[in-house]
């Protein structure tokens, strides 16, 4: 069972409270863009065996959006920050740090 | 105008709690930024009672105030005044980037009161029920069972709950079940 602390509320909801709302700080390639962008931005996924970063919605609850930081293997959690953010804060990065040194997830480390 | 009908004209179960559909309630949904001083103004002036702090439950002789999310606030008042209150709020919040709807026929609300309480609810919910965990005044938005539901603890040890209208008679049913005689769990 997952369970994430859900920052606007405080509430450590467990994953039946929560929605599950893909990968983290996707930057949208819309109108304008190249083919290949746009492709990549509908279709290309990180799948990672580690640290991971996803977006995930309160909706049994408060009913915000959020993000939250952790391990698909271990199922461990780093953290949960606000979703007013295109990159992960730098106090999740160092928790991440402390406990998977060397870790790095697309243009993030 | 036909004369308004709460969901379920105050069904009662009694088992290991006592449920009740609570009948008439007047609610406003009220969205906006919850630090403005023009809006506790009005929320004061309609409810008697203060912005509550996150997860909690104003209450004030006249009204409540329950705090839904950062931006959404649930404002109780008497029914018979909440056509009124609810201008009242719209037009005092005019100059603010704000929206109070009466969701009075929107929503059912229950009581549900007795020594089994706690356990009748957190069977059906994913949250924990100990007395130090869940106290009076705190408010909780969260799911029972397949809806979405809303409920807090007053000073009495009763619970009062609110969900959506169109699922008042799954909830009373799931709150039947849950509150069986021969169902006793014994955690709370
Ligand atoms: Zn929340």
């Amino acid at each position: 069972m997952l369970i994430l602390e859900c920052p606007y509320c405080g509430v450590k909801a467990e994953e039946t409270e929560l929605h599950a709302g893909g990968e983290a700080h996707l930057k949208r390639f819309g109108p304008g863009s190249s083919d290949d962008e746009f492709h990549d931005y509908l279709f290309m996924r990180e799948n990672p065996k580690g640290v991971h970063f996803e977006r995930w919605r309160h909706v049994n609850g408060c009913g915000k959006w959020f993000h939250a930081a952790r391990c698909t293997t271990t199922l461990e959690v780093f953290g949960t920050y606000t979703a007013q953010t295109s990159a992960p804060p730098q106090e999740i990065r160092d928790a991440i740090t402390a406990k998977r040194p060397g870790w790095s997830w697309r243009e993030f480390e | 105008m036909s004369d308004p009908l709460s969901a379920l004209a105050g069904a009662r179960y009694a088992g290991l709690a006592t449920i009740e559909e609570a009948g008439l309630q007047g609610m406003i949904t009220l969205r906006g930024d919850l630090s403005s001083k023009t809006l506790q103004k009005a929320v004061k002036a309609a409810t008697g009672a203060a912005v509550p702090q996150t997860r909690r439950i104003a209450v004030s002789d006249t009204g409540a105030v329950a705090w839904m999310s950062p931006d959404e606030l649930l404002l109780l008042v008497p029914y018979a005044e909440v056509v009124d209150k609810t201008a009242a709020l719209t037009d005092a919040l005019s100059g603010d980037h704000a929206l109070a709807v009466n969701i009075s026929d929107a929503r059912a609300v229950f009581t549900l009161s007795g020594a089994g309480a706690r356990e009748v609810l957190g069977k059906i919910c994913p949250v924990d029920f100990d007395v130090s965990a869940f106290k009076p005044g705190d408010f909780r938005r969260t799911r029972m069972a397949q809806v979405a539901a809303a409920f807090w603890l007053d000073e009495a040890e009763t619970f009062h709950i609110v969900c959506f209208r169109s699922v008042a008679q799954y909830v009373f049913n799931l709150l039947m079940a849950s509150a069986h005689p021969q169902s006793k769990v014994g955690v709370y």
